[in-house]
């Protein structure tokens, strides 16, 4: 292990345990105004009308038409309004917002407002849309060759459902407007984003916009987008409240049921076989968008990127739509459109290796990608991979091949037991050239007289240790202790844009960007002097450059790999099924502190299996999302798991942080297959969607003994 | 209608002037303004606003002032002042449970009743005393080794 990778006390650590930290939830409420959302309750209208209350002194409503800059919220493309004007697009869509010194006051007057609307027909199936937000096609070789030639052919279609981030902090943010400048404080990812939406809707230019990330109770994604559509809310409330600052804290309902979540999936998987090999695979990727665009087309890109797997197959062609239903939108979660695809790639492996009388590990291991092979979109693996070497650890761990064979075996009593594994990579960094072209990282370094450094960058701590990691790496390169080098919580006012924490990136672009700007301050040291380094992103020179026009070229750097196995016992009663144990193996390159690398990957693995099978969530026939609690959406407690184990292989990358790669993802991505794996081996059958209920597994224990009668 | 509930607030005699039937929490975040006690569902679901009442752990956000009457209530903020806490918080520290820290006021809490009713729990104790407390961040191993950890370390405090 290297000196690097030595943990220490994290640096939020003590005010956290203590419950001294300050979320935004926290401030004194006396000193601010409160805001409430009123939303559509009709999943597609008209808004024909809105009528206020006469409202009591000190209270007032904002909407569209307060909005001082442009009524739309930039994200990618700036479909989503700051207030719904013309029409709703979903159930939850939000018309106004009240806004007044008490909250149960607030929620006394809010039912008074009175909205008319012309109700217009829905789409909330998503194989009934018509609006296609974002259609992507790539591939290479001969698929009609290929498909001409093989001995068989496979197609079957692979579900998955929503997934809810279920941070313990629920969304909430305080704005307020002062002297013609506006400041957004509160929990989110990225502040720059927020920054950049703030300006638009407010019509003000970017020195008039300042935003301060907050201490930030979990983010999985579900804190990079959605904070902006909020901020712009909350910042036309305070332009209107003139001077008196505006929070918007939301109820874990209002939460769960109206923040963006994991894209619901359909992808419809043709692959051909000749000579025991895949040697074609023609992938048609449809991911539920919901009623804006938000994040939908970088979640594809990623999501289709990824459609075939950890496998070398000559030919590939791959067609992704981002379909517009009039749902809740979509956006960011850890894994970001991958967990959908890699789903769909493991479980299809696993059926035809089946089919073909084959166990699906070894026939995998015959399929895996190589160090120099070719990537879907035509760029390189440049670096090693380690996964024959992490299969074998996985296998070692868990004593896979005997429980594997023992599972085969008729099996007597109520209860069946399966085991089943899984592989896949997490494309480290953002995707394509969007951290060359779009993102141009800048950070620095201050140094004060007395030889204290403080990190200027926008990277946000949202439990991930981004704070010590950054802080570690720095302290390194100038051989100072680590309660030298301090980072507060960014604040645009105060810290370069460095790009968003999203994508797996911050340790591994951000870290090496500081680790070089730490070298070069090294190299200028004085003493007593007061110093700035700064630090701008160069793209590696080995990356294949990427369009994605053609999706051609290096999608990632490099990649981070994953190997999960997970043992199951299934009560053929209930059709409840219980995990006994999961054993994975994770490279993330070096990690930079092994107790924080090892708190992601395992938090991370939980929230796959979580999206496996208890998380649930569904949109009724209106459209309305009815899992809106802890009680309804179940996410997994301290009892599910019992035995996680987690080892680190370790394969440097040489151009991160001491051969740091993208961690955070990771864990989550490939889970579900290796748990969905394992009860196909305990229940006799296929599986073809996920989340896999109880009822789910009852059906196939019927399906199964009729097919054996 | 409001009334004045006596009670001790870690380790202060106090008196809530208000209603029986206003929150725990509420009041605690409120009135007293200790906000390490976190709200992270409002409806008993995540014990994310667990307290101390009279040493038993509760979601504050599921109690009524009346309940509280000649009982005491401990947060986070009266628990950090002890020794146990210490210990806790070391272990904590050992293996970095601490992620978000959102859950974490209400964990602690949770693993210093695991610790008084089993001063040297098996897993299976520890699991089943921190299964009310919900932890989107860790996976919990951390917290479990924390708690295995501070057995060890505060002998005799438990």
């Amino acid at each position: 292990m290297k000196p690097i990778s030595q943990s220490v006390i994290k640096k939020d650590h003590l005010a956290k345990a203590s419950g001294s930290a300050i979320y935004v939830a926290d401030y004194d409420p006396g000193q601010m105004l409160q805001g409430l959302i009123l939303r559509s309750p009709h999943a597609h209208a008209r808004i024909l009308s809105i009528e206020y209350p006469e409202l009591p002194k000190g209270y007032f409503a904002v909407d569209y038409r307060d909005v001082p800059g442009i009524n739309e919220v930039h994200i990618v493309k700036d479909d989503t309004p700051v207030y719904a004007n013309t029409t709703v697009e979903y159930i939850g869509d939000p018309v106004m917002m009240l806004v007044g010194p008490d909250e149960r006051e607030l929620k006394r007057l809010l039912p008074q407002v009175k909205v008319e609307y012309e109700v217009l027909p829905p789409v909330i199936d998503v194989r009934d849309g018509d609006t296609v937000f974002f259609d992507y096609h790539f591939g290479k070789g001969d698929m009609d060759a290929a498909l001409a030639q093989a001995d068989q052919i496979f197609e079957e279609t692979f579900e998955t459902g929503y997934q809810e981030q279920a941070y313990l902090e629920p969304q909430g943010l305080i704005a307020d407007f002062n002297q013609g400048k506006i400041t957004v404080r509160g929990s989110m990812q990225c502040p720059y984003y927020v920054h950049g939406a703030l300006a638009k809707a407010m019509g003000l230019p970017p020195d008039k916009v300042r935003v301060i990330q907050d201490v930030t109770g979990g983010g999985f994604g579900g804190k990079e987008d959605y904070p902006s559509i909020l901020a712009c809310q909350v910042a036309v409330a305070a332009y209107k409240a003139q001077g008196k600052p505006v929070r918007v804290i939301f109820g874990r309902r209002e939460d769960m049921e109206f923040t963006s979540k994991r894209h619901p999936s359909l992808c419809t998987y043709k692959a051909a076989v000749k000579n025991g090999r895949v040697t074609a695979l023609d992938a048609k990727v449809i991911f539920n968008a919901g009623a804006y665009t938000t994040l939908s087309a970088v979640v594809l890109q990623r999501g289709i990127i990824a459609a075939s797997g950890v496998y070398d197959i000559p030919a590939l062609k791959v067609h992704g739509q981002a379909v517009k239903t009039n749902t809740v939108p979509n956006g960011a979660y850890r894994g970001f459109g991958a967990p959908q695809t890699f789903f769909a790639i493991e479980m299809l492996m696993e059926h035809i290796a089946k089919a073909s009388g084959e166990e699906p590990l070894a026939f995998k291991l015959r399929h895996l990608v190589r160090q120099g092979d070719e990537t879907s979109t035509g760029g390189r693996y440049h670096f090693p991979v380690p996964l024959p070497a992490m299969v074998e650890e996985v296998r070692q761990m868990s004593d896979f091949d005997q429980k594997r064979r023992l599972y085969a075996q008729p099996q007597s009593g109520t209860t069946r037991r399966g085991i089943g594994i899984s592989l896949w990579f997490h494309g480290a960094g953002f995707t394509g050239s969007g951290e060359r072209d779009i993102i141009k990282a800048v950070c620095r370094l201050h140094k004060f007289p007395d030889g204290r450094v403080e990190i200027l960058a926008s990277q946000s701590d949202i439990g991930q240790g981004i704070k010590t990691t950054l802080c570690k790496i720095v302290a390194n390169e100038l051989n100072l202790l680590l309660d030298q080098v301090s980072y507060d919580n960014p604040d645009t006012d105060r810290v370069p844009d460095s790009g968003p924490t999203v994508a797996s990136r911050s340790l591994m672009t951000v870290g090496e960007l500081l680790r070089r700007a730490a070298i070069r301050l090294r190299s200028q040291w004085q003493e007593g002097k007061d110093q700035t380094v700064e630090e701008h992103f160069k793209e590696p020179d080995f990356v294949i450059p990427f369009y994605i026009d053609k999706f051609q070229g290096d999608a990632y750097p490099t990649y981070a790999w994953g190997v999960c196995a997970v043992e199951v016992q299934v009560d053929t009663l209930t059709g409840f099924n219980e995990i006994l144990s999961t054993w994975a193996s994770f490279d993330v390159g070096t990690p930079i502190d092994l107790n924080i690398v090892t708190g992601q990957m395992e938090g991370g693995l939980l929230q796959g299996l979580g999206y496996a099978s208890m998380e649930q969530m569904a949109a009724d026939s209106k459209g309305r999302i009815r899992n809106n609690s802890f009680s309804d959406y179940i996410i997994p407690t301290s009892m599910d798991v019992p035995l996680m184990k987690v080892k680190l292989h370790v394969e440097p990358y040489p151009d991160g942080p001491y051969g740091a790669k993208g961690a955070g993802e990771l864990p989550l991505v490939g889970a579900a297959p290796a748990y969905m794996s394992a009860l196909e081996q305990a229940l006799s059958g296929p599986i073809y969607h996920i989340p896999f209920s109880a009822e789910d597994a009852l059906k196939l224990i019927k399906q199964s003994r009729r097919a054996e009668a | 209608m409001n009334q004045r509930i006596a009670f001790k607030l870690n380790g202060q005699s106090v008196v809530y002037e208000g209603s029986a039937a206003d929150r725990l929490l509420d009041v605690l975040r409120q009135t007293y303004r200790l906000t390490g006690v976190k709200c992270g569902c409002n409806e008993g679901e995540c014990g994310a606003c667990s307290v101390l009442i009279d040493g038993h752990l509760a979601n504050s956000c599921m109690v009524a002032m009346g309940r509280v009457a000649n009982c005491e209530v401990t947060t986070i903020e009266g628990f950090s002042q002890t020794k146990r806490f210490e210990v806790l918080e070391r272990a904590y520290a050992a293996v970095s449970a601490v992620q978000c820290g959102y859950c974490i006021p209400g964990m602690i809490l949770a693993s210093e009743c695991v610790l008084a009713r089993h001063p040297h729990p098996t897993e299976t104790e520890i699991r089943s005393g921190l299964s009310g407390n919900l932890c989107r961040c860790t996976g919990y191993n951390a917290i479990v080794q924390a708690i295995q950890i501070a057995a060890r370390e505060g002998e005799g405090l438990w």
